[in-house]
């Protein structure tokens, strides 16, 4: 019966991962908007508000536009299921994640981008110029960013021979001065911009706008409104907190639990948490500082990113 | 033979005179025949309902087995005049298919045109490659060109295979020989462009595996960075003009030169690491790209099918006047979306387990490999990168503006089901989108095999487990159907919570209401966002290589300018290789049409004028 207790076991590990993700989810999101509010001289409401605001969105009545179709009701799902499957493979808290044979970095980008595709669908089902706009906006930065992410991906795996991404974070614990090779350093650069591009921070979206002519992210979820707009809030939430802990976890692996056993997963989450909230206020520091690009200024950023991740896989072919 | 390395052989010598017929249906076809087989069927079914209403003749009912068994025929030739026999029939066939039952249109007329002449090109650029093969052989039939190809000098072996590569591109639909798909698909009919873009491509990539790997034996380096390049192209323009054009099926035509390419660049990247002397990871690159290619052929079939029934149903196929398909056409809706979330290679379906599989090949490959490959390599995987997220808008855009929202037209806004024979041979293809993407294991040994006969000595098991799919000797494993698996559990426990935490609000069905109109008391469908608005970033991003033109007139009241009378616009892309590489070469070959006719004025004592000083020069040279 060792195998049913390896099943008992991963379940625990993978369900640990992914409660630490949803109730961590909004609390970044609050500590970050406090900060913010901080250091543009305001008093900022409670870090927890963002869970007090789902509260209250969850038990209000679904509504959903006149001509919409399920679509529009499934995006949020698969938003936050696809967030859902990626928590719970991910090396977060530990580097035996349950299945994370097959955890691959590739598989991993895909299921994040089922969750995009999703929600593009369902804007344009509002059948509004809005859900319109935020849509195409959304999928071009998406399109142009995801070569740099592959590439980069590419750059960090061929030294380690496998896209695999347990294998990844264990290769920065057990041998430190690769996380310093200049590919992992260049792959850095292009990870640092996809994913301010894919989690709708400044410079590329700011979340904290309604002005029609430049949001993106908001202007697809225009028209969701109760448990469906609870959905995407913490689906987004979750995302930003996978993006943060892949990034850190790839270049500040230490923390994340070697071994099995309920304690070392604590600490691997008490780590996770502690690294995502560092990072986290840093991009809020960023954020306070700094404006967002016009829309078509763009695919300039994301070409760097893709430069740098070129740099980077040519890097590791020449010094392999 | 799907499950053995056999090879089967029929010889007749009464079919053909002089040469007889061999065929020989070896692993590598084998997998060709049954993508064809499972792409005819589907079709087969759709095409009952689709002649049931009149759309089709009787000529073009005829001439469709002669098109399908001329495609299942092609991978099992095995002699060169029995490959260019079946080769012409898969020609002419598909040829009156597309021409039929609409010779009165003016657009259809013109694509024939063009695909004649591409397909003829490239037909006499496969018969001087085979001939030139079989003349350096001393026999015709494909074993004995294998068995002599090591003694061939290197430049006869270099010109067949450039010459094979120019005639089956431009079959396969690689840029800068793919201008006559983006005409001949959208205008054939639709079940028509299922085979043709499901099944009949596939054959030119077929042609240069079976030229370049099994009758060659794997080449120089150089051949196989010819293919990537190629692919590399192909894969980028494709996915470009399928982001942003606007009419459905032409869209779908460029997607498939996207796939193809991608599937050249498996089958390129194959061969730089055998000729770098990888076999096994160069035989996994194979392996790949015919997963690939089997992917788009299911979904690209399901989603032509489908464009099909939209076209019946609302009688157009310009995304700008769809939308708000789904709530009218529920089945044709879902199988489309299927279909497009496959070609974005998003998972659960079929084209992410060959995309990743092409993904693993490169990443394993590139390490190993020479100097040239290094650098093919990293640019073929930001290929792959760049394509996947241009086809994610692509479709998108497709599902979004052809399916979702509200009617642009009256024709999208009272159309109906399509009969169930054709949703049914469409569902069939779709069906096969989810199978391959969650259980591929049914078709993988057969390209294990197909793999370790294109690459002699390399075991035909590359890949280890059922539901665990682990690469082997390479560090990299997938889990297909615990991902789909996976993603079901969560979304269903996600609308579980969702119903959890509504228990205790008044009403559980949601409640429909207007959307909200920035302050606007009238919200119109024209006011949606179309294909081309959609695609409008991504236009502008790549304008260098796209060049799409823009046209507004502006009309003002006679009485004050400050009054638009009317406003009208106009967009459109044109294939800049079209403009650059053939409109040129067509100006030439008209240019020298009307000099000849200088000497052509139809008088016949003229032209035994010119019979009599023909044969005295003759006699004057002979003596």
């Amino acid at each position: 019966m060792s195998w049913f207790g390896g099943a008992l076991a991963d379940v625990a590990v993978g369900g640990a991962q992914i409660a630490a993700v949803i109730v961590g989810g909004p609390l970044l999101i609050g500590v970050m908007r406090k900060v913010r509010a901080r250091l543009e001289g305001r008093a900022g409401s409670k870090i927890h508000q963002p869970w007090l605001d789902l509260r209250k969105l969850f038990t209000k009545q679904r509504m959903r536009p006149e001509h919409s179709s399920w679509v529009f009701g499934v995006g949020p799902v698969v938003l936050v299921a696809s967030a859902l499957v990626i928590a719970a493979v991910f090396p977060l808290a530990t580097v035996r994640p349950p299945l994370g044979q097959s955890a691959d970095f590739f598989v991993v980008v895909f299921v994040f981008l089922l969750g995009s595709v999703a929600l593009a669908l369902a804007a344009l089902d509002t059948g509004t110029p809005f859900g319109g706009m935020g849509s195409s906006r959304s999928m071009t930065i998406g399109a142009l960013a995801e070569p740099a992410l592959l590439v980069a991906i590419l750059a960090m795996s061929i030294p380690a021979h496998t896209s695999n991404l347990p294998a990844l974070v264990r290769i920065g614990l057990f041998h430190p001065e690769m996380i310093a090779s200049p590919e992992r350093l260049f792959a850095l650069g292009a990870f640092v911009i996809v994913i301010l591009a894919e989690s709708g921070r400044i410079p590329v979206d700011n979340p904290s706008t309604h002005l029609e002519l430049t949001m993106i992210h908001e202007a697809m979820v225009l028209e969701y409104a109760g448990p469906d707009l609870g959905l995407i809030v913490l689906g987004e939430s979750m995302r930003l907190v996978l993006l943060l802990g892949l990034l850190v976890n790839l270049f500040v692996p230490w923390g994340v639990a070697e071994r099995p056993g309920a304690l070392s997963i604590l600490i691997g989450i008490a780590a996770i948490s502690a690294k995502v909230l560092a990072i986290g206020i840093a991009i809020a520091i960023f954020e306070v500082f700094s404006a967002k690009l016009r829309f078509f200024r763009l695919p300039e950023l994301l070409a760097g990113g893709f430069i740098l991740a070129l740099f980077g896989a040519v890097t590791a072919l020449a010094v392999r | 033979m799907l499950h053995s390395d056999h090879s089967m052989l029929l010889h007749s010598s009464q079919i053909l005179p002089l040469t007889g017929v061999t065929v020989v249906l070896n692993p590598l076809g084998a997998v060709f025949v049954i993508v064809t087989a499972v792409v005819a069927i589907a079709v087969t079914i759709y095409w009952v309902g689709y002649a049931s209403h009149g759309l089709s003749s009787r000529t073009a009912s005829a001439t469709l087995p002669i098109f399908v068994t001329s495609m299942l025929v092609v991978p099992a030739a095995g002699s060169v005049a029995t490959f260019l026999v079946v080769w012409e029939l898969m020609a002419l066939s598909s040829l009156i298919l597309v021409l039929v039952d609409q010779s009165q249109r003016e657009e259809a007329r013109s694509a024939a045109q063009w695909y004649a002449v591409m397909t003829h090109a490239g037909a006499a650029a496969i018969l001087f490659a085979l001939i030139l093969l079989a003349a350096h052989a001393g026999g015709q039939t494909f074993t004995d060109i294998r068995a002599h190809a090591a003694q061939m000098p290197a430049d006869v072996r270099g010109t067949a295979f450039v010459l094979a590569l120019i005639g089956f591109g431009s079959k396969a639909g690689a840029v800068p020989l793919h201008v006559w798909l983006p005409k001949a698909h959208p205008e054939a009919p639709s079940p028509v462009s299922a085979l043709m873009s499901g099944a009949m491509v596939n054959l030119g990539v077929y042609g240069i595996v079976l030229v370049g790997d099994t009758l060659l034996g794997g080449g120089l380096l150089w051949w196989w960075l010819l293919v990537s390049a190629m692919g590399i192209v192909s894969a980028l323009f494709g996915a470009l003009h399928a982001a942003t054009n606007t009419d459905l099926k032409r869209m779908l035509a460029y997607s498939t030169a996207d796939n193809m390419g991608l599937v050249l660049i498996g089958v390129g990247a194959s061969g730089l690491f055998v000729a770098s002397g990888h076999r096994t990871v160069g035989a996994l690159a194979m392996m790949a790209a015919l997963l690939v290619l089997a992917n788009h052929a299911v979904f690209k079939g399901s989603l032509f099918l489908s464009a099909g029934s939209v076209q019946m149903a609302t009688g157009t196929r310009d995304l700008d006047l769809l939308g708000g398909l789904l709530r009218r056409m529920p089945v044709t809706g879902a199988i489309f979306m299927v279909g497009a979330l496959s070609v974005a290679a998003l998972p659960p379906f079929g084209g992410f387990v060959g995309e990743w599989l092409l993904f693993q090949s490169l990443l394993h490959g590139l390490p190993a490999s020479s100097v040239s490959a290094s650098i093919v390599v990293p640019i073929g995987v930001a290929t792959l990168a760049l394509t996947g997220g241009l086809t994610a808008v692509a479709f998108v855009k497709a599902i979004g503006v052809g399916f979702l929202g509200r009617a642009r037209s009256i024709g999208a806004a009272s159309a109906h089901e399509v009969p169930r024979t054709m949703y049914i041979g469409a569902g069939v293809l779709a069906g096969c989108c989810v199978v391959l993407g969650v259980v591929p294991i049914v078709l993988l040994p057969a390209l294990e095999r197909a793999a370790a006969q294109v690459v002699p000595g390399v075991s035909p098991h590359l890949m280890h487990g059922v539901v665990n799919l682990r690469l082997a000797g390479l560090d990299g494993a997938l889990s297909p159907a615990f991902l789909a698996l996976g993603i079901l559990l969560a979304v269903g426990v996600v609308v579980g919570m969702r119903r959890l935490a509504q228990r205790s609000v008044a009403g559980p069905a949601p409640r429909r209401a207007e959307a909200w109109g920035s302050g606007r008391l009238l919200q119109t469908p024209k006011m949606q966002y179309t294909a081309t608005s959609y695609a409008e970033p991504i236009e502008r991003v790549f304008d260098d290589v796209l060049r799409p033109t823009h046209d507004v007139n502006v009309s003002h009241l006679d009485e004050s300018r400050y009054y638009l009378e009317k406003v009208s616009y106009r967009t459109s892309t044109a294939d800049v290789i079209e403009q650059i590489l053939y409109r040129p070469v067509i100006r030439a070959v008209r240019w020298w049409g009307e000099r000849s006719r200088v000497v052509q004025n139809g008088s016949v004592h003229r032209y035994l004028a010119y019979g009599l000083v023909a044969l005295v020069i003759l006699l004057v040279v002979i003596a």
